[in-house]
């Protein structure tokens, strides 16, 4: 309990901060509408195509969005040694550690809560009556990517060219999660139901629990000084 | 530690030789002894080094996790060391593996690649190992790097089982494992010669992977001695 309230407490400091700044808000927002355009450009997106390609492409796009948010996640920290003044306060750095993900959670959230319907505008998909499910696919598979993506921010913290690295070691292990959220959305966007994913939205469960228990049990040694 | 080296050179050298002398062995056995594949004709002996290197490889990257969790729990250089050192061995069979695989996909497949299962996991291997050598390289304070690397060597090999789900969920074309299977024994399939240059193969391939390994080993701790003598002086 006490966990959840620092993380909560942490968290709300990072939301209160970034209602201030909305540097990573809005960049990644407008990064997620511009790639939609560029999907347009880059492929031949003829209507009764769209449905077929419709799950790469918006993984794609949060993919990219994410690691944007990413490579922002300890930026508040790194300027005046916060991090330090972080660390020496008497907080549990698992709650660290959640509330981080949690940030990066509802920011990609806020993202996809437009891009999606966005997307369906703009490739003219009727199907709006499966975006519950999509939203749901799309939520479990935004938490595994926030919770991997966490603990290796933190993990590159200290290297040189950061922002170019994370995604070179966080991509490779984020296959599960790609091929799983893919799978899933193509599954419910062909039969209109999850039916036949349902092994891979195991996958995707299990792969958010395990990672989320990992990332609190390294967090302690990632983020130490 | 300079009264070790010597005995220490003697123990790598014998290592060295002895895997010389397997291999070529092994390749005694498997370019001559062994009869072609019924099917696949000569190509297939390129068998005999392809399943010792990944088999090699995957090895490495075990002692990669070892070596992680051994550091993190103990804190000490060596292992940091081992860690290191085998994950760059272990890239280097990742890839001769594909490499390898390449050679024989062609004129058995038809391609030089395909997205099968097996080897799309090997290509992910390759990927997530190098992530882990390009980490190291980027970062500067040295016990950071090494607790940030130990994290990633953990993660990256906790990863591979889900990895390996997903992956053969998606696609799967590459044979099943030929000898090892749940109906016979081992050498019920496979002729022994073919067996003989595999195993022979393998041990002289295990051989080198501990000679390169000590070598490499060796080397990063002749580095972490020339850094704490430059320290000591004051010279950086």
């Amino acid at each position: 309990m006490q966990l959840l309230r620092e993380a909560f407490l942490l968290l709300r400091k990072d939301l209160v901060l970034e209602l201030r700044r909305r540097e990573s808000l809005l960049t990644m927002f407008f990064f997620g509408t511009l790639l939609l355009f560029v999907f347009h450009f880059s492929f031949d997106l003829a209507p009764e195509r769209v449905a077929e390609m419709a799950p790469g492409l918006l993984w794609l796009a949060f993919l990219f969005t994410g690691t944007l948010g990413l490579a922002q996640l300890f930026q508040a920290e790194r300027e005046n040694q916060c991090l330090e003044a972080l660390l020496l306060s008497p907080l549990d750095r698992g709650a660290l550690f959640f509330a981080k993900v949690c940030f990066n959670f509802i920011l990609m959230l806020l993202v996809e809560i437009v891009v999606i319907p966005l997307f369906w505008i703009l490739f003219n998909l009727h199907t709006w009556n499966l975006l519950p499910q999509i939203f749901l696919i799309t939520l479990l598979g935004t938490a595994g990517f926030c919770v991997l993506g966490t603990v290796l921010s933190a993990v590159t913290l200290r290297a040189r060219a950061r922002e170019l690295l994370l995604p070179l070691v966080l991509f490779p292990l984020m296959i599960p999660v790609i091929l799983a959220t893919i799978q899933c959305l193509g599954a419910v966007l062909r039969t209109g139901e999850i039916g036949e994913a349902v092994p891979w939205l195991r996958l995707l469960l299990g792969f958010d629990v395990i990672f989320l228990t990992l990332g609190v049990l390294v967090f302690d040694w990632v983020i130490e000084v | 530690m300079a009264g070790s080296a010597q005995p220490q050179k003697q123990g790598r050298s014998l290592l060295g030789g002895l895997a010389v002398v397997v291999i070529a062995g092994g390749l005694y056995w498997g370019l001559i002894q062994a009869p072609p594949d019924a099917l696949q004709g000569d190509v297939q002996r390129i068998m005999y080094l392809h399943l010792p290197s990944i088999l090699t490889a995957y090895l490495s990257f075990f002692l990669v996790f070892i070596g992680s969790c051994l550091y993190l729990w103990k804190r000490e250089k060596r292992d940091d060391n081992l860690a290191h050192s085998a994950a760059e061995l272990g890239v280097l069979f990742t890839a001769l593996t594909i490499i390898e695989g390449s050679i024989w996909g062609k004129p058995t497949w038809g391609v030089w690649w395909t997205w099968d299962a097996r080897l799309t996991l090997t290509a992910i291997l390759l990927l997530i190992y190098t992530g882990y050598l390009m980490l190291r390289s980027l970062i500067e304070e040295e016990d950071r790097g090494a607790v940030s690397a130990a994290v990633l060597g953990i993660i990256g090999f906790l990863d591979i089982p889900l990895i390996h789900m997903s992956v053969y969920w998606w696609r799967t074309l590459h044979q099943p494992p030929s000898i090892l299977r749940p109906d016979k024994l081992p050498w019920e399939n496979i002729h022994p010669a073919m067996l003989t240059a595999l195993v022979v193969n393998f041990a002289g391939f295990l051989l080198l992977y501990f000679y390169l390994l000590s070598l490499r080993l060796r080397l990063g701790e002749i580095r972490n001695e020339i850094k704490a003598r430059r320290l000591a002086r004051g010279v950086y």
